[in-house]
C-alpha cells in the first residue's frame, strides 16, 4: 500500500472544499472525503496484518524515501509499524466523527471544515514520518489550527485559552526542535528515526538530549505540571475541536514521548524514568481527584484526560513491554473514548445550552440516545470491562507490576487508586446529569440525537467496543513495536 | 465429557436476551421483552440442570472424585507468553452448582418479574438488564482465570449499578447505585492488586495452575511469594487477603457492607435475584474457588476470613431486629446469613473430615439462595399490594395473600433452622464445622442463630399478624397478583422446603472426594430449641399489636439506638468520604491546579509580556536616542576594555 495517499486524501478533501461553493457541499465533500480516509485507514491495518502474516519481518512496512536537502541529509521518509497503524486508524475514526457533529456550524463552515480537515493531515502525516524533520513539519501543522478553531469558533475566554494553548505547545515544539538537532548533530548528521535508532550517543548528552525531547512532547500529551492548556483549550474549543485536541493532538505528544525520546535515547530514559514514574502517578491521581470538584462537564473531561493520559506516561517510564503496549493502548483507548465524551457533552450542550451539571437532571427520559451513549462512554473511562479503557489499563498495571522494587509496586498501587475515585467523579456527573429527576421543566422539551450525531457517536463506539471485547488484534499490532522499542533500552 | 457448547449457550443465551432487549427493546419487542428474555433463561436452566445431572451422575466422578474440566479455552489477551487473560468454561462441583442456583433462582425472577413490573415504561431495558446480570452471573462462575472472574466480577457490579438505579429519577435509586458500584469498586481495588501480587509470584492468571503452583510447598513460586515479605506478612498473605478483600466488598461483609441496605432501593425481584441469591455470594464463591490457597498456603488469612464472617453475621443479625423497612431486614439477613457461609470457610480445613465447613457453606448458599429468594419475592409481593416498604403499614395479610403467607411462613422456618426444613440442614452443618475447629465463632454462630429465628418472626408476625388489615384503611381491590407471580413462590417454597436432603457432602466437598454427613441430634438441640425460643419471644412481641416493643425499645436504651442506626457505619463512611476526601483532598487538588500550577504558567506568561513591555521602549524610532545608546555603548565598551578586560 502507498502510503502517500494517507496524505494524498486529507488534502484533497481540503482543497475540494476550499473550492466548495456552499455550506452543503462543504459539509458532504469533507463528509466523503474524511470516509474516504477511514476506509485507507482499515485498508492499511488489513494490509498490514496480511504483511505480517505473510512473515514480513521489516520494523517499517511500506517503506518509502525521497530526497528533500540532499546537503543536509533530510529525507522525506515514510513507513508504518504496528504503532502507526494503530494511530493512524484512531486519527481517521475521530476526524469522521469531528466532520460529522461539526454538521451545523454555521459561522464561516468552509474555513472550519479546512482546518479540521489540515489538522487531521497534521496527524497522519506526523504518524507515517520516520524523518524528525519531516516529522516536526507535521507537528508544527496540527498546531496553528487549534489556535484559529478555538479563537475563532471558541465560546468563552476563548482568546486567552487559544494563545495559552499555542503558546504551551510551541513552548514544547521549541524544546523539540532543540532536541532534535541535538540528535542530529551527535549522531552523525541524520534525522532519520531508523538510522538514530542504529546509532549509539553517548550517555551524557543523552541525558541532555533526552529530557528536552520528553517534555516538548509531554507539553502536548499533558505531562503533570504542564498540563494546564488542557483545562482551559477544551473548554473554550468547539466540540470537534476538542475531540481533535484531546483525541489525536495529545496522541501526538504521546507518540513522540514513546518513538522518539524513549526509543532513541534509551540511556536517557532510564536515568529519567523515575521522575517519569513520579510525574505520572501524580497526574493520575491528582487529575482525577481535581476531576472530582469540576462543576462543568468539559472541565470533567479535561481533567480526566490529564489523569487517564498520566496511565500512558505511566506505562512509558515503566519500561517494561507489557506496560508500553498498555501505554499504546491507552492512547488508542483514550483518544475514542475522549473524542466520543466530547462529542456527547457537545451534544448535550446544544440542546441544553449549559455544560454545569447542577443545572441538568433526569435528560435520559427525553434523550435516551445521547443519555446511553453518555452513560457508556462514562464506564468506559472507569475501566468497565468489555470496553476499551479496561483493556488499556489493566495491561498497564501488569506491566507496571513486572518490576519487583517497592517503589515501582507503590507507583502502580497509586496509579491503581485511581479507578475508585474515577468511579466516583464519573458517577457523579452521570448520576446528577442524565438520571435523578427533570430538574428544568424546559428539558422536557428536547430532541434527541440527529442522525449525524448518531452515526459520530456508534462509529466512536464501535471502536471502543472492538477493543474492549476482543483486545487481541490491537495487542498483536501493538506488541511487537513495543518489543522491538525494548530491546533498543534493553540494549539487545 | 462436558459438552463446551452446550455450556458455553448457558451464558449466551441470557446474553442474547440481554442485547436484543437493549437495542430493540424499546421501539420494537416492548411487550415481548419479558417473555423472551423468560425463554431464553429457561433454556439456559434446562442446559444448566443437564450439565449438573451430566457432571455428577455421569462423567464427573473419576475414581470416586469430582473432577474439574476445562472443556473450552480461548485467549483474550495475552500480556506474555506465560501470563494472559483467557476466556475459559471451568466445570467442577462448585460451578455447577452455582450454574443451577443462578439459572433456577433467575428464571424465578423473569417468571415473576412479568407479573411485578407489568405497565412499566422501561419493562424491555429491566429485561435486558436482568439479561446482562444473568450472563455476567454466569460468566463469573465459569472463569477459568482469575483475571476473567474479575471481568465478570465488574460486570455484575455494573448490572447491580443498573438494576438499583432502575427507577432512575428517584433521587434515593440513584444515590444507592452510586454507592453500591463505589464501595464495590473499592473493595475491587483490593482485589486487582491482590490478583497482581499472586500473578506475579506464580507467573499464570489461569485459576488450576494458579492453585497448583502456590499451594506446593517445594514449587519455586510459593517460595518466593512466601520469603518475599511487606510489612511482616509475606506477600502470598498479602495476596490472598486483598483478593478476599474483593470478595468482602461483593459479598457486603462487615465492614464494606454499607451498600448492601441501600441496595433495597431496586425493584424488589431485583434484590431477590442479585442481592439475596446470586451476586452476593460471589465472594464466598471466590473464596471458595481459591480455597487450596487459602487453606493451604495461607492459613492465616484463612483465618481472618473466619473472623469477618462471624463479626458480620452477628452485627447484621443484630441491627435487622431493628429494622421497620421489611427489605431492610431481609438485606440485614442476607448480610448475616453470608456472614454464616464465610465463616464456614474460614473454619474449614482441606480436604477429608475436616473439609466439612467448605461443603456446609456451599450447601448452605444453596439453600440459601431457595429461601431468601423466596423471602424477597413474597416480600416484593406484600409491597405490591400495600406499596409500601414499612412494616407499620402492613399487619393482618394472611387472609388477604394466603399463597404468599403461606410460602413466606416456610421460608421463615428454613431461615430459623426449624427441624425437616433445608436451612436446618444447612446451618446446623455449619455450626457443627465451627464447634470443631473454633468455639469462639462457634458461640458467635448459636447467638446469631437465635437472633435470625427472632427478627425472622418479629418480620413474619408484623406482616401477617398483629393489627388486623383494615385497621390502616387497606381497600386494595386486587388480589395477590397473577399466576406469575405465584408460581415462583411455590416453586421456591419447594425448594426451600426440600433441598435439605439433597445429599450435599457426597457431591461437593473441598477435595472432590464424598463426605460422609452425619447428624447429631444431643448436637442440633442446642441451635434448635434457640431457634425455637426466638420465635418464641417474636410471638410474645408481635403477635398482637401492644405495647411491648417499644417498651423494649425503650428500656435498651443506646443500644437498641446505634443498632437502629446500623452503629453509626454509614456516618463514618460519609465523613470519610465528604469531609476529607471531598474537601480536603479534591477541593485541594482542583485550587491547587488553577491556583499555583496554572498560576506559575500565566506568571510566565505575564512576565515575558512585562520584559517586552520594559524593552519596547529602546526601539523608538527615535535617531537622536539611537545615537546617545550608540555613544553610551562605545563609551562603556571602551572603558571595558581599556580597565578591565586588558
Amino acid at each position: 500500500m502507498n502510503l502517500l495517499v494517507l496524505i494524498g486524501a486529507p488534502l484533497l478533501t481540503a482543497l475540494a472544499v476550499l473550492a466548495a461553493r456552499n455550506r452543503q457541499q462543504v459539509r458532504w465533500i469533507s463528509l466523503a472525503g474524511s470516509l474516504v480516509q477511514l476506509g485507507l485507514a482499515v485498508a492499511l491495518l488489513l494490509a498490514y496484518r496480511h504483511e505480517r502474516a505473510l512473515q514480513q519481518t521489516a520494523q517499517m512496512l511500506f517503506e518509502q524515501q525521497y530526497p528533500l536537502f540532499k546537503s543536509f541529509n533530510i529525507g522525506f521518509h515514510i513507513g508504518v509499524d504496528g504503532i502507526s497503524v494503530a494511530m493512524i486508524l484512531l486519527t481517521s475514526f475521530v476526524v469522521v466523527a469531528g466532520v460529522l457533529v461539526s454538521w451545523n456550524v454555521e459561522k464561516m463552515t468552509k474555513e472550519f471544515y479546512f482546518l479540521l480537515l489540515l489538522l487531521g493531515l497534521g496527524a497522519y502525516g506526523f504518524f507515517i514520518s520516520l524523518d524528525l524533520f519531516v516529522l516536526f513539519f507535521f507537528l508544527e501543522i496540527s498546531v496553528i489550527p487549534k489556535y484559529l478553531l478555538i479563537g475563532i469558533w471558541g465560546s468563552g475566554k476563548k482568546e486567552y485559552s487559544a494563545n495559552k494553548l499555542a503558546l504551551m505547545l510551541m513552548g514544547g515544539s521549541a524544546l523539540i526542535l532543540v532536541g532534535m538537532l541535538g540528535l542530529y548533530f551527535y549522531a552523525g548528521n541524520t534525522f532519520d528515526i531508523l538510522a538514530l535508532s542504529k546509532s549509539t550517543i553517548p550517555g551524557e548528552i543523552q541525558h541532555i538530549l533526552f529530557p528536552l525531547l520528553f517534555v516538548g512532547f509531554g507539553v502536548f500529551t499533558a505531562l503533570f505540571p504542564l498540563h494546564t492548556w488542557v483545562p482551559d483549550g477544551h473548554s473554550s474549543a468547539p466540540t470537534a475541536g476538542s475531540m481533535f485536541l484531546a483525541g489525536i493532538s495529545m496522541k501526538l505528544g504521546g507518540y513522540g514521548c514513546l518513538r522518539i525520546a524513549t526509543y532513541l535515547l534509551p540511556e536517557g530514559a532510564k536515568e529519567y524514568a523515575t521522575i517519569i514514574i513520579v510525574l505520572s502517578s501524580i497526574a493520575i491521581l491528582y487529575g482525577a481527584f481535581a476531576t472530582m470538584m469540576q462543576k462543568d462537564l468539559k472541565y470533567i473531561n479535561a481533567y480526566s484526560s490529564v489523569s487517564h493520559v498520566g496511565f500512558s506516561l505511566l506505562g512509558i517510564g515503566m519500561l517494561t513491554q507489557t506496560a508500553i503496549t498498555g501505554a499504546l493502548m491507552q492512547m488508542v483507548s483514550h483518544g475514542v473514548m475522549t473524542a466520543l465524551f466530547f462529542a456527547v457533552i457537545g451534544m448535550i450542550y446544544d440542546r441544553t445550552h449549559t455544560r454545569m451539571v447542577a443545572d441538568m437532571g433526569g435528560l435520559m427520559k427525553k434523550l435516551p440516545f445521547i443519555s446511553t451513549v453518555f452513560f457508556l462512554v462514562g464506564l468506559c473511562s472507569l475501566g468497565l470491562p468489555g470496553l476499551s479503557g479496561f483493556v488499556a489499563e489493566m495491561t498497564v498495571f501488569v506491566g507496571s507490576w513486572e518490576n519487583p522494587d517497592t517503589f515501582h509496586r507503590i507507583a502502580t498501587i497509586a496509579a491503581a487508586m485511581s479507578i475508585v475515585v474515577t468511579a466516583v467523579y464519573i458517577l457523579r456527573a452521570v448520576g446528577r446529569t442524565v438520571m435523578g429527576p427533570v430538574t428544568n421543566p424546559e428539558h422536557l422539551e428536547l430532541k434527541d440525537a440527529a442522525w449525524n450525531e448518531k452515526l459520530a457517536a456508534i462509529l466512536l463506539l464501535a471502536g471502543i467496543l472492538a477493543i474492549g471485547i476482543a483486545p487481541g488484534w490491537l495487542n498483536d499490532l501493538l506488541q511487537p513495536a513495543a518489543e522491538e522499542i525494548m530491546n533498543r533500552i534493553a540494549g539487545k | 465429557m462436558p459438552n463446551a457448547i452446550n455450556i458455553a449457550l448457558i451464558p449466551l443465551l441470557p446474553f442474547a436476551g440481554f442485547l436484543l432487549s437493549g437495542l430493540f427493546g424499546r421501539k420494537y419487542i416492548r411487550n415481548f421483552a419479558g417473555m423472551l428474555g423468560t425463554a431464553l433463561i429457561l433454556g439456559s436452566a434446562i442446559l444448566a440442570l443437564y450439565t449438573a445431572y451430566d457432571y455428577f451422575f455421569v462423567y464427573g466422578k473419576v475414581d470416586g472424585v469430582y473432577q474439574q474440566f476445562v472443556p473450552l479455552k480461548i485467549t483474550w489477551l495475552a500480556f506474555t507468553k506465560e501470563l494472559s487473560i483467557d476466556m475459559g468454561l471451568v466445570i467442577d462441583p462448585i460451578s455447577v452448582m452455582m450454574l443451577v442456583v443462578v439459572t433456577f433462582v433467575s428464571l424465578m425472577v423473569h417468571i415473576y418479574s412479568l407479573g411485578y413490573l407489568k405497565g412499566e415504561e422501561r419493562f424491555a431495558t429491566y429485561y435486558a438488564y436482568l439479561g446482562l446480570f444473568t450472563f455476567s452471573m454466569l460468566g463469573l462462575v465459569l472463569a477459568s482465570n482469575i483475571f476473567q472472574i474479575y471481568i465478570f466480577w465488574e460486570l455484575v457490579g455494573v448490572s447491580s449499578f443498573l438494576l438499583i438505579g432502575f427507577y432512575y429519577d428517584k433521587p434515593s435509586a440513584v444515590a444507592a447505585s452510586k454507592k453500591a458500584f463505589i464501595v464495590t469498586r473499592f473493595a475491587d481495588l483490593g482485589f486487582l492488586i491482590g490478583i497482581l501480587i499472586l500473578s506475579y509470584f506464580s507467573g499464570t492468571l489461569d485459576f488450576q495452575e494458579l492453585i497448583a503452583r502456590l499451594t506446593s510447598p517445594e514449587s519455586n513460586e510459593a517460595k518466593a511469594a512466601a520469603a518475599s515479605t511487606f510489612l511482616g506478612a509475606s506477600a502470598l498473605t498479602w495476596g490472598a487477603a486483598l483478593v478476599f478483600m474483593g470478595g468482602a466488598g461483593k459479598s457486603a461483609m462487615f465492614p464494606l457492607h454499607i451498600w448492601l441496605p441501600d441496595a433495597m432501593e431496586g425493584p424488589t425481584p431485583v434484590s431477590a435475584l442479585i442481592h439475596a441469591a446470586t451476586m452476593v455470594v460471589a465472594g464466598v464463591y471466590l473464596v471458595a474457588r481459591l480455597f487450596p490457597v487459602f487453606a493451604l498456603s495461607t492459613p492465616a488469612v484463612l483465618e481472618m476470613i473466619g473472623w469477618v464472617g462471624a463479626v458480620s453475621a452477628i452485627v447484621a443479625a443484630v441491627i435487622a431486629c431493628t429494622q421497620t423497612d421489611i427489605k431492610r431486614v431481609l438485606a440485614y439477613s442476607t448480610m448475616s446469613q453470608i456472614g454464616y457461609m464465610m465463616f464456614a470457610l474460614g473454619v474449614s480445613k482441606y480436604g477429608g473430615e475436616a473439609g466439612l465447613g467448605y461443603t456446609a457453606s456451599m450447601f448452605h448458599l444453596f439453600t440459601h439462595a431457595m429461601f431468601k429468594a423466596l423471602l424477597f419475592l413474597g416480600a416484593g409481593a406484600v409491597i405490591h399490594y400495600v406499596h409500601s416498604n414499612e412494616m407499620k403499614d402492613m399487619g393482618g395479610l394472611r387472609k388477604k395473600m394466603p399463597v404468599t403467607h403461606f410460602t413466606f411462613l416456610i421460608a421463615c422456618l428454613s431461615i430459623a433452622g426449624v427441624p425437616f426444613l433445608s436451612g436446618f440442614y444447612s446451618k446446623e452443618e455449619i455450626l457443627l464445622a465451627a464447634y470443631h475447629s473454633n468455639t469462639a465463632i462457634y458461640y458467635i454462630a448459636l447467638v446469631t442463630s437465635g437472633l435470625t429465628a427472632f427478627y425472622m418472626f418479629r418480620l413474619y408476625f408484623n406482616i401477617f399478624w398483629n393489627k388486623p388489615y383494615e385497621a390502616h384503611g387497606g381497600h386494595h381491590g386486587h388480589g395477590e397478583g397473577g399466576l406469575v407471580m405465584m408460581l415462583p413462590l411455590i416453586l421456591l417454597a419447594i425448594g426451600a422446603a426440600g433441598a435439605g436432603y439433597i445429599p450435599f457432602g457426597e457431591l461437593v466437598s473441598s477435595d472432590g472426594k464424598a463426605l460422609e454427613s452425619h447428624f447429631d441430634i444431643a448436637f442440633s438441640a442446642a441451635p434448635v430449641l434457640l431457634g425455637l425460643t426466638g420465635i418464641a419471644v417474636a410471638a410474645w412481641m408481635y403477635l398482637k399489636e401492644n405495647k411491648k416493643p417499644e417498651n423494649m425499645a425503650s428500656s435498651l436504651g443506646g443500644i437498641y439506638k446505634a443498632a437502629y442506626h446500623k452503629f453509626y457505619i454509614d456516618e463514618l463512611y460519609l465523613f470519610i468520604t465528604k469531609k476529607v476526601l471531598f474537601n480536603l483532598v479534591g477541593r485541594t487538588a482542583a485550587w491547587f491546579d488553577r491556583t499555583i500550577v496554572d498560576g506559575l504558567v500565566n506568571l510566565t506568561g505575564n512576565t515575558t509580556v512585562l520584559v517586552a513591555e520594559g524593552i519596547k521602549k529602546f526601539q523608538s524610532g527615535k535617531v537622536q536616542q539611537y545615537a546617545i545608546y550608540f555613544l553610551a555603548g562605545v563609551v562603556l565598551l571602551a572603558a571595558f576594555f581599556v580597565y578591565v578586560w586588558r
